[in-house]
């Protein structure tokens, strides 16, 4: 696990923290759909789509150097915030099966990560 | 109240669909040599514009990417966040299958178990969603 260098691995969180605000971001401007279809051009949704094009960039720079096995886990990371965020922005429930889901999931990324050489 | 259907996990299922084929596409547009950028001169700034616009593979990665955010957008309209943004990690599966595919990546137990426990993971976030969605009386229906 040597080959990882640390920028990448905050590059990772980093594209995980912005992932999670896009997600957020288009949960809220996907609400305006519902007053209709023309309404797709609002502001959270641009935010949301450019957050979310906007995150990918440190991951792609991130794996160019590091080890996949250490950073595809903290992807993982955007799916606990959003939980948070959901709980917070749009009172859903942090459900026991919603956490073991998200576990289940992470080990999941462990191992195509260590599969990933 | 959210819409009691399965509809938007389908249909995020569908985005990581995108999603994978959008990273595999980007995966091969890194391979092409760019220009470096030096903030301080502006003309690298443009041979590097010029340089990505012509990336064919880099550019249509961002396009399905557009592509994915969309029907996300569709997806996100109903249904909670928590329980849809996670099932994402169903695009990790596909890439390991498309990188096997495509650039010729080993399938290992590791990547096998790790595909098994994501797709497990899914399928819970799924149940999850009918417990939390329904109430409780009709739960048992």
């Amino acid at each position: 696990m040597t080959g990882t260098p640390i920028s990448s691995m905050l590059m990772v969180l980093g594209a995980s923290v912005i992932g999670s605000f896009a997600a957020v971001c288009l949960k809220m401007g996907a609400a305006h759909l519902n007053h209709g279809l023309h309404r797709i051009f609002n502001l959270q949704l641009a935010l949301g789509i450019f957050l979310f094009l906007a995150s990918s960039i440190p991951f792609l720079i991130a794996i160019k150097h590091g080890e996949l096995s250490v950073l595809y886990p903290m992807v993982s990371f955007s799916y606990v915030l959003t939980l948070f965020w959901s709980k917070l922005f749009f009172k859903e429930p942090i459900t026991g099966g919603k956490i073991g889901a998200i576990a289940v999931i992470l080990c999941g990324l462990v191992c195509i990560g260590l599969g990933a050489k | 109240m959210p819409e009691r259907s399965n509809k938007p996990i389908f249909m995020v299922v569908g985005c990581t669909l995108f999603a994978s084929a959008a990273q595999v596409l980007m995966k091969m547009g890194t391979g092409h040599a760019m220009p470096k950028v030096d903030l301080a001169h502006l003309a690298t700034l443009i041979d590097f514009a010029f340089a990505f616009i012509g990336n064919v593979p880099l550019v249509c990665g961002f396009a399905l990417h557009g592509c994915n955010a969309l029907l996300l957008i569709f997806a996100l309209k109903s249904g909670e966040l928590s329980i849809l943004w996670p099932i994402y990690a169903l695009s990790y599966v596909w890439v390991a299958l498309l990188s096997a595919y495509f650039f010729g990546d080993s399938i290992n137990g590791w990547k096998i178990g790790g595909i098994a426990l994501i797709i497990l993971g899914v399928a819970l976030l799924g149940r999850a969603s009918q417990r939390d969605g329904f109430k409780p009386e009709s739960a048992e229906a």
